[in-house]
This record gives structure tokens, sequence and C-alpha cells, in this order.
């Protein structure tokens, strides 16, 4: 758990960051948004202290980060560099050993550790450990730089534009392993983007940040749905239409419409294409725009129900959502 | 092929000297390289944080770079004498420049995202500097290392100048003997170490940047074995001969004082310029000068007399192309006209009122020539152009400003100098290629540098001014079409000489007496 309160930040007098408090709860994965220039790094260095706060006080787990000497405080926290950030002359067996050696851990503890680790990030250690970061791809040197922040099994992780350096495609790809890895899914994670469908698809929560100042806070169907000012506002305009397909989910639509009773009776309804509930509606509409069949089942496990949706039902009840707003 | 024979002749019989120049010149690259190293780079990583003092540090280094290394070797005489000291600091100094330069440009060209994440991971400032910065910059830092080592096996050459020793023993030598294997003997070495450390360290650095942190300990390891090399060329010798290059390798020089008077002191090799002060600072003890040399009355010196005459004569006069006189056959006369005007005492004094009162050899030559009532008003003719050479010292300067006086007062005729063309080669040879017209010589110098005469022609001739006059104008006529011209007068011979209270206090007048003050002295050791 991360509190940071009142922090600020000032160089040669212009507040990169001014006076902000937020909290990361345990397991929880908060995202810092924004445009080049908003303060959102600097805010993630001070958690690691690779900047001093000028003012404000900031707490990981209940200790004063400033009670601690920088390094051994950075030791005990993950930390994802823009571009990966990898030695290039460290083989990815000593790049993902580095905290260890610096926690002084015996050699046979840290291979063990680096081997199940790169494991799950489908770089096996004795096919890739004595390869040089030159020799990988740029998705596998992203996995390798996430294996280095996670080996000393850090309970914070900063990550700063971790996936910036990749192409579209590549990017899409590891961050889909990223959401997937049980290594991360109980770590309290801050992550600075300014890329939109990255923070809502990683976030449980946002910071949108505007000139030094969280210009609001919140999950990705507040920030898109209730923007709290008129920056907020333009700031998801480019891609509007997408983003709120994206932050909203069946769950949302569910009470609201669904298709047509043609629909509903049909004989062919067994064959069609399923869709958990919590899924967005984008990628509803994404299954049907693929799919031969106009419509798709939507499955609530929990409360055992289930509807069915056609493109023309999911806009529709998209159209009532948002007038309701 | 005859000269690729006799050049290896020549490095077989020298290999002694060869092997122990080839060392100290070694020696001197590496001393002042590795002193280049412990202070640049640490300077270098130093201003790499530091915007202001990168500015200033570079700004410095910079400047010292562009000092011509004979003026910076200049420049340290007077700080700190002569000797490896001076030559290794000049060395040392030329080489900071790539060192910091390139530890700078390395570490400045570390990429941010990896140092951060260094410092991110939690690794000290040192850990950032061994372990990421100092090994990626270490291809870069290589690179200015290896600009310093061969800029370094260069200007190790002119140590010899300064009694540093090295290759460059064996190519001044060459030069002021007309000696072309000595020079080769010399400058060969000299070229293949600077191909040999290039082409080494150029291995070393495009070695993958996995292997840096290897290289970084070996390097350091290999300049210091390598700078042992050198050998310092001081005996702690109560009596050090200081000579130059060219006295060095004559017969008529310290080959004769070997020969002749037994004379075996250590000795070692610098340069005519700095060579007399050496001596007043006492440096040196006993110097090769030149009898009428300026230097002999400012600094308080004395010449020993050579009483095995092993000296020769070394009478003045102007060596002049004949196609030239025989253009121009005005031209004899008005050079003639200086001849017999100028006696030993005449030349000392003028050559003192150059090198000590500081005076230009143009004013000097003029007070001479209105002083002597030789002075014409110059014609500014245009009926064609002389063109004077003159070796690199004041009396020759002041010779060729009389010459362009007389022969613009008394032809028709224009005069070109081309001061500065070093030795005796380099005049001899301008002469020859016809790129100067005429330029002043000693009989001496042609006699045993030029024409080279077999023992036994030497001993007819006995040291006799008018035999060795005639048999060198015969000698040049015959082989090369040149002139001697009348001889001004004076006799600028080799001359042993000691500062003169050392003299007197050791009660030492001829060379005998420093032959056997000199024995007694080694035989105490």
């Amino acid at each position: 758990m991360i509190i940071a309160e009142h922090i600020s930040k000032i160089f040669n007098d212009i507040k990169a960051v001014d006076d902000i408090s937020f909290e990361v709860k345990e397991g929880e994965t908060m995202v810092l948004l924004g445009t080049s220039g908003c303060g959102k790094t600097t805010t993630l260095k001070m958690l690691n202290r690779l900047i001093d706060a000028s003012g404000g006080s900031i707490s990981i787990d209940g200790k004063n980060i400033f009670d601690q000497q920088p390094e051994i405080l950075r030791r005990t926290i993950g930390y994802v560099s823009q571009s990966n950030g990898l030695f290039p002359h460290y083989s990815v067996e000593e790049n993902v050993s580095v905290v260890p050696k610096l926690l002084k851990w015996d050699k046979s503890k840290t291979r063990n550790r680096a081997q199940e680790l790169l494991e799950q990030l489908k770089l096996p250690l004795e096919e890739f450990g004595h390869k040089y970061p030159d020799e990988l791809s740029g998705g596998q040197q992203q996995r390798v730089a996430i294996a280095r922040a996670l080996i000393s099994n850090p309970p914070v992780l900063l990550m700063d534009e971790p996936f910036g350096a990749l192409d579209p495609i590549t990017r899409a790809g590891v961050r889909k392993e990223f959401l997937e890895l049980p290594e991360l899914k109980q770590k309290t994670i801050v992550l600075v983007t300014h890329d939109v469908q990255e923070a809502f698809e990683l976030g449980d929560h946002i910071c949108l940040m505007d000139k030094g100042k969280i210009v609001q806070a919140g999950n990705a169907k507040d920030l898109i749905l209730k923007p709290a000012n008129a920056f907020a506002r333009n700031f998801f305009d480019h891609q509007r239409l997408f983003l709120e397909l994206s932050a909203l989910t069946f769950q949302d639509i569910l009470n609201i419409a669904d298709a047509d009773s043609a629909f509903q009776n049909n004989a062919d309804n067994a064959s069609l294409p399923e869709i958990s509930a919590k899924a967005s509606l984008w990628a509803g509409m994404e299954i049907l725009s693929a799919s031969s069949k106009d419509a798709l089942i939507v499955r609530n496990d929990t409360l055992n129900i289930s509807k069915i949706y056609t493109t023309s039902s999911i806009q529709e009840a998209y159209r009532i959502l948002k007038q309701h707003n | 092929m005859e000269v690729q024979q006799s050049l290896w002749e020549f490095m077989a019989q020298q290999s002694d000297k060869l092997l122990s120049q080839t060392l100290a010149h070694i020696g001197l690259t590496c001393i002042s390289l590795l002193i280049a190293v412990v202070i640049g780079l640490p300077l270098g990583i130093w201003i790499a944080q530091r915007n202001k003092a990168a500015w200033l540090v570079l700004g410095i280094a910079g400047v010292l770079q562009t000092i011509p290394s004979i003026a910076l070797l200049g420049f340290m005489i007077p700080l700190l004498g002569i000797g490896a000291l001076p030559a290794i600091t000049a060395l040392f100094l030329y080489a900071l420049l790539p060192i910091i330069r390139n530890t700078y440009t390395g570490i400045r060209g570390v990429n941010p995202a990896v140092t951060e994440s260094a410092r991110g991971m939690g690794m000290s400032r040192w850990q950032v500097l061994f372990n990421v910065e100092l090994p990626l910059a270490m291809p870069v830092i290589l690179a200015g290392i290896r600009t310093a080592t061969v800029i370094n096996v260069g200007v190790a050459t002119l140590a010899a100048y300064i009694a540093a020793g090295g290759l460059g023993e064996f190519i001044f030598g060459g030069i002021a003997l007309n000696n072309s294997n000595m020079i080769l003997a010399g400058a060969i070495p000299a070229a293949l170490l600077a191909i040999f450390f290039d082409l080494l360290l150029s291995l070393v650095q495009k070695a993958n940047v996995r292997k840096m942190r290897k290289v970084s300990l070996v390097l350091p390891i290999l300049l210091l074995l390598l700078s042992s090399f050198y050998i310092f060329p001081y005996a702690d010798a109560k009596m050090l001969g200081g000579f130059t290059p060219e006295f060095m390798g004559r017969e008529d020089g310290y080959l004769g004082l070997k020969s002749k008077y037994q004379l075996n002191m250590p000795t070692v090799v610098i340069s005519d310029a700095v060579m007399y002060k050496a001596a007043y600072e006492k440096k040196i003890d006993v110097i090769s000068g030149y009898s009428t040399d300026g230097r002999l009355k400012a600094y308080n010196l004395i010449t020993l007399e050579d009483d095995k005459s092993i000296f020769p004569p070394y009478y003045a006069s102007p060596l002049v192309r004949k196609d030239v006189l025989t253009k121009y056959p005005e031209l004899e006369a008005a050079i003639n006209l200086l001849s017999g005007k100028i006696n030993d005492s005449i030349m000392t004094d003028l050559n003192y009122r150059v090198d000590y009162l500081k005076q230009s050899p143009e004013k000097v030559a003029q007070d001479f020539i209105l002083a002597n009532d030789l002075y014409k008003k110059s014609k500014n003719g245009n009926k064609g152009v002389i063109r004077l050479g003159s070796k690199i010292f004041a009396e020759q300067y002041i010779l060729i400003n009389i010459y362009k006086a007389l022969i613009e007062g008394n032809t028709e005729l224009k005069v070109e100098t081309k001061t500065g063309l070093g030795g005796t080669k380099i005049c001899f040879d301008a002469l020859t290629n016809n790129e100067i017209d005429m330029y002043p010589e000693y009989t001496g110098t042609g006699l045993l540098v030029i024409l080279k005469p077999t023992k036994n022609d030497l001993a007819a001739l006995s040291g006799s001014r008018e035999k060795v006059f005639n048999y060198v104008q015969k000698g040049f006529d015959e082989q090369y079409n040149l002139q001697w011209l009348k001889p001004i007068g004076f006799n600028n011979a080799y001359a042993l000489m000691m500062r003169k209270e050392q003299a007197q206090s050791l009660n030492i007048r001829t060379i005998t007496d420093l032959k056997d003050y000199v024995s007694t002295d080694n035989h105490r050791h």
C-alpha cells in the first residue's frame, strides 16, 4: 500500500508536481495518465526516490520512505524504466540477477528464482539465459525487464512507460501477457503511461494529470463518462467512442436492453458465440464483426443469467445508458 | 636494394642502441600515457556530471593540444630542465585531451534509461559507475587512449632534443649527419611502433562490449609493464656529457673523442637549442658547442683545448650552385665582398647579440654592414631572384641577412631568403635539388658530412685550413657542380665546453685533462 500526501517537486522554480495526494491499495494497479510534461514520471520517481520530493510525505506499507537510505529502499521496490533499460553488456541471466546480487542472495537461490520467473515469461533460462539484450526481440527484452523488476519478489512495482518502445502489435501482446502473469496479481503497481487504451486496460484506478496536478482520479468508467472538467473531457475526445465502449461492460447494460424477442427465441441460439458479462462492449462488438452470426450470448456466471445481444441492441443500450448519465 | 642492405647492416651494427632507444621510446610513451589515463580518466568522469567544469577542463586541455610539440618541450625546459621529467610532462599533456574528452563523451553517451534503471534497482553511485557507465563507455574511452598513444609515439621522437632518449636520437642524428640509414633506423621503428599500438588498441576497442570488463583490467597492467621499459638515460655520474645528435655520430665528434682520447663518459643526446643553457644550469657538465657561439659568452662557458686536434677546421664559406654563378656573373663579386671581414671574435660577438641580447639577425646584420662601410642602398633590381638558404641557428641567419644586403645593394638581383632549413642534410639537399641557390656552409662539414673521405685521405689533410678548403672545393665541383666561394674568415669549429668555474676548480684545460678526470672518477665506482 502506497500513501502519498501533498507531495510536490519544484525544479528551478517550476512546479513539476504540485501538491498531489493519492493512495494505492494493496494489489491494486494505479495508472498515472497524462501528456508529456504533466508530472506523471516525476511523481513515479519520487516513490522510489530517484527524484526526492520537495515537500509532502510518502509511505510504502506503513514505512516512511524518507527514513530509508535511497539505495536500500530501491532494492525493495521493483522498477521498470522507460524503454526497458536493460544492461547491454550483461546477459539475460546477469541482467535478471542484478538485484539479488545487490541483496547478496546466494547463487543457487538466484538461479532458481530466475529460472522460475523466466519460465513464466516464456523465456526459459536454458535457452535465453546466456543471450544478450541485442539478441532478443523488443517484446522479449521487455519481458526480461519485467522479470528483472520482479525477481526479488518486491510487493511494490513501479513502471515508467514500460511498453513505450514497442510497436503497437507487440505492445498489445506483451500487455496481454502482463495482465495474465500470476506474479503480478497480488502486486501493488504504479504505472505511468500516455496511452489511454493502456491505462484503461491495465488500471484499476487512474489518475489523470495535467500541469503537475491530478485533474481527476477514478476508474475508467468514471473518467470517460463523468469528466471532472473540460480538460478531462477533451483528453479523451479523439477516441471517445472507442474508449466509452471499452470502459463499459455488458454488466452495465444487462438491465437496460437486450435483443429483440425475435432473436431471443431463435432455434440457432446454441451455436452463437459467448462472452462474459465482465467483457467490454467493444470486445463484444469485435466478436460480432468477426463472426458470421448476428448475435452473441452474454453470460453472467455469478448471477447465472445469460442474455442475447445484436450490434444494434448493444448500440441501443449504450445510447440509453449515456442519456441516463 | 643496396640501400636496404646497408640499412640492415646499420641496424644490425647498432642493434644495442636501437634496442635501448626503442625500449626508451616505448617507455616514454607508456609512462606518459599511464599518467594521462590515471589523471584524465577520473577528470573525464568528474566533468561528465558538471557542465561548467567540463567546458573549462576541455577548453584548457584543448589549448594545450594546439601548442606545437617542439614549443611545448621548449616551455618545459625553464620549468623542469632537461631529461625525462619535462619530456614525460609534455607527452602527458598531449595525451590528456583525447583521454579526458573521450571519457567525457563516452560516459555522456551511455543511454540514460540504462543508468536510470541501474539506480532504480538500488545500485549506489559507484556501482553504477563501475558496473554500468565505465564498461559501456569503454569503447569510446579506448578510442581516446588509442589516439593519445599514436600522438605520443610520434611526439616522443622529439624527446631526443631534451636529453630524454628515444628513437629521435637516430632520426635527428641522421638528419644532422646526412645519414639516411640512421634516419630510417629511427623512423621505421617509430612508425612501426605507432602502427603496432594503433592496431593493438583497435582490436581491443572493437572487442565486444561484453568483454570490456576484462579489457579494463588488462590494459592498465600492460601499460604499467611497458612503462617499466624506460630506463632513465641519466647515470648518476659526476660528469655528464650532453651532445647534439649530430656530434654523437661524427668521427670528428663523439666517435673521435672515444677513439683518439679514449674519453668514456656517460652522455645524453640533447638539442643544440637548449644545450648551453642546460650546461649553465648544471644539468649537464660537458657540451659539444661551436667555438663562435654567442652563448659561450652569455653563459660563462669556456672551450677545452683540442690537444690531439680531432676537430677539423670549420671555415664558413658561401656554397653556391655553379649554374647560378654562370647565369649572373656579377653575383660572385658581391658575395666575395664579405670575404675576410669576420674573424672568430667578431662572429662570437654578432652571435652573442642575437642569442643573448635578443637583437634581430636583420638588425645585427645591418649594423655590421654599416660599421664596415659595406652599405649600399638596395637597387630594387628585377634581373632575377637569388634564393638564400640557412640552417636554423643565429650565425646563419646573420650571414644570409648580410648577403642579402650585399647582393641587393651591388647587383640588379633580388634576394629571397629561406631560413630554418634544419641541418646540413636539409640545406644541402635543397641546394642540389635547385630549391635554393646558396647557403653558408663550413669546410669541415662539407668534408665529413657530405664528401666522407677515406681515413687515408683524411689523414693527408691533417686539419690544415688550406688543404681542407681545396679538397672540398674540388670535390663539390666534381661531384655536385657546386662552388665554394672565398671563406668569410672565422673558424666555427666544434669544441668541448664546460662551465668556467667547474673547469677551473677541477683544473681541466684540455680534453686530455677531462679524460683523466673522468677515468679516475670512473675507477672509484
